[in-house]
């Protein structure tokens, strides 16, 4: 066990006030201290300490956040700023916690980070479906405004910059760079081709554009408090620093844990009594996701990994958007498969034939096998599938689409098939039976009159 | 079927106001309009059109792409039940069919007093509270057969019409952002090349009050 006492970088305030969301509270705890110092500071030291520390993009793709900041072009004004708060990948739960519950710690990171890029002017986009995230940001904007935080000549300095909030409307593929920025722009969130639109260079209005994650900016303020070395003091190799991992599923105490970021281990989250505490039941664990619905299935070898960027893409997975997600031996695999294969087939933007057509494809394949109707010859034509939206089914895998969706709607069958083939022999091969049941008012009631409904804003 | 009223018109207004091109605040402002009506009507689609100068067609264009956005009427309670992978192992499935026996329809239909429209829902990051769902967007967690229909019974008597606005209303009108003019620093225009005056600022700098 590497349990460490590592401080909560992030929800250390939440969790220890009800009251972490309100200016008061904030002030109280060393709340805008961070932005205080970086004004004091030159906007490139500001960076290179960020650099310095390793702190790496917390929302899946985990790229060095200062480098980021480094590729906006000379010269080139305005930039932007955009936070990504459309967290929406399956088993993925901190960016909620962090707008909801500490929303002016990400205020006080957005400006930190705005001074340090030159940014003139910041957007922060919430998930829509997140009404509660919506109004704590917004009284916190405006409590942050009333205060001199946030707008013009902020704290009697030379530096300005608004934040507005901006509202999503329930799109998975806008959590995507590019698609976030279309979006942004009042368009459908489809992805943009990478090049020539790389945000740093060609983003929001093509304009150079900083795409950054919630967690990863909240990081900021405390950043600026305790300094780099500090923070890289914290972790191993690439991965600095402390991470909030939400662990759910089939554990006795599912539940987001911020902990040191490079050395806890799997097994650590997953079984210490302070965590989640073990498998529910007793039960034997059968796979575990690693980090979101994008990501390869971990199973009982792989425990004893930390949790590493590095080694757990070497061993075959990603860290994701630390989403862990524990499925016990009384699982059906190829049920929890066609679970995530759905979500993407659904969120599929349309715009790439091998997504598009590919993901609903294998949908409609595991639902026939699922229903008893499926062929002994249908688990090779999910893996042909698979290998049509990547080819060679490799890891990390071929891209043949703009944006990595697709692709994320394989690694579920190809890992299952692999491991779990008798439990799609089973379904294959078992004798047809209809699983439709007519039974109930759900299936006899008459169609709704539209009369019957309407808004009732008024 | 309806425009947006005076009230709304000057709230769009200072919504636009903040983004550099009027454009960025279409999804906002399909918002205010789904608020109003409780959906979002093509009349109101044309009107934001005119707001923000784009055609009626491009306004449809993004209006359909965002899940959240309806285009035809719904009841006034939006139930949606989390059918994410983590909800799926702890008995979403089987909490999705509860709810349509127990409500008389099917996901995706309205009940027949026209108070209750019932959806899955992809993943809503609650996923350590599992099954879950939301109400116009607000959560319950760890929800039981019993509980449901205990929210259903609140819902229908009105029980819980302070907690939970109608369908259409996201964050409640006193919790928006405003942004007061006088600390405004108002959107970046996007043809003004000129680099912000902080950013050559040097450590020798003069320090900022602070």
């Amino acid at each position: 066990m590497t349990i460490t006492d590592a401080p909560k970088i992030v929800t250390g305030r939440l969790a220890a006030h009800d009251d972490a969301h309100t200016i008061a509270r904030y002030e109280a705890t060393d709340g805008y201290k961070g932005l205080r110092a970086a004004l004091q500071r030159a906007p490139q030291s500001i960076t290179d300490e960020v650099k310095a520390a390793s702190l790496l993009g917390r929302g899946g793709a985990g790229f060095p956040a200062g480098v980021k900041w480094g590729f906006c072009p000379p010269g080139v004004f305005p930039r932007y700023l955009v936070v990504n708060g459309d967290e929406s990948e399956p088993g993925t739960y901190k960016d909620r916690i962090l707008m909801e519950s500490d929303p002016h710690q990400l205020i006080e990171g957005i400006l930190i980070a705005c001074y340090a890029i030159g940014c003139s002017q910041a957007f922060l986009y919430c998930r829509g479906e997140m009404a509660l995230a919506h109004e704590r940001l917004g009284e916190a904007l405006n409590e942050a405004y009333a205060a001199g935080y946030v707008g013009k000549n902020i704290l009697g300095s030379d530096y300005s910059i608004d934040i507005v909030l901006h509202w999503g409307a329930g799109a998975y593929i806008v959590g995507e760079e590019t698609a976030l920025i279309e979006s942004l722009e009042g368009n459908r969130g489809m992805p943009r081709l990478k090049p020539p639109f790389f945000p740093a260079a060609k983003g929001v209005y093509l304009q150079p554009t900083v795409v950054n994650n919630v967690e990863t900016l909240a990081n900021l303020p405390w950043l600026m408090q305790h300094g780099a070395e500090a923070f890289h003091a914290l972790g191993a190799e690439n991965s600095r620093g402390t991470r909030m991992f939400a662990v759910s599923g089939h554990v006795k105490k599912p539940g987001v844990y911020e902990v040191e970021f490079g050395v806890t281990t799997f097994r650590d989250l997953l079984y210490a009594p302070i965590y989640a505490g073990g498998i529910r039941g007793d039960h034997a664990l059968k796979a575990f996701i690693p980090g979101g619905a994008s990501a390869p299935l971990f199973y009982e070898e792989h425990l004893d990994l930390p949790l590493e960027a590095g080694v757990v893409g070497k061993a075959g997975s990603m860290l994701g958007s630390g989403a862990i997600v524990v499925m016990d031996e009384t699982t059906d695999m190829v049920k929890a498969t066609r679970n995530l294969v759905r979500f993407f087939a659904r969120e599929s933007c349309g715009k790439c034939t091998p997504c598009r057509e590919g993901t609903t494809w294998l949908e409609r394949i595991l639902d026939r096998i699922i229903d008893g109707h499926g062929r002994p010859e249908d688990i090779d034509l999910l893996l042909d599938v698979c290998d049509n939206i990547s080819p060679g089914l490799l890891w990390p895998p071929k891209q043949t689409t703009i944006c990595p969706l697709g692709q994320s709607a394989t690694p579920s069958i190809v890992g299952t098939i692999k491991r779990f083939p008798e439990e799609y022999e089973r379904y294959v091969n078992a004798p047809f039976s209809t699983t439709v049941a007519i039974n109930g008012a759900a299936y006899l009631s008459p169609p709704v009159a539209a009369a019957a409904t309407g808004g009732s804003a008024e | 079927m309806p425009r947006l009223n005076p009230d709304n018109i000057e709230l769009a207004k200072e919504i636009i106001g903040r983004y550099p091109r009027p454009k960025s605040a279409l999804i906002p402002l399909l918002h205010l309009a789904q608020e109003q009506d409780g959906w979002v009507t093509d009349d109101a689609m044309e009107h934001l059109a005119e707001l923000v100068g784009c055609t009626p067609a491009e306004v449809l264009g993004t209006c359909s792409f965002y899940e959240m956005f309806k285009r035809e009427p719904v009841g006034p309670y939006l139930v949606n039940i989390c059918h994410g992978i983590s909800c799926h192992l702890l008995g979403a499935d089987e909490l999705l069919e509860h709810a349509e026996q127990s409500l008389g329809v099917k996901a995706g239909g309205t009940t027949a007093d026209g108070k209750i429209t019932l959806e899955e829902a992809e993943c809503q990051a609650a996923c350590t509270e599992a099954p879950c769902l939301q109400v116009n967007y607000r959560y319950r967690y760890k929800v039981a057969n019993e509980a449901f229909d205990q929210l259903v019974a609140d819902l229908r008597a009105g029980k819980l019409d302070d907690e939970i606005p109608p369908h259409g209303t996201l964050a409640r009108r006193s919790t928006r952002q405003h942004i007061p003019t006088d600390r405004a620093a108002g959107p970046a225009a996007v043809d003004v090349n000129v680099e912000p005056v902080w950013l050559s600022r040097n450590a020798d700098a003069p320090e900022a009050k602070g």
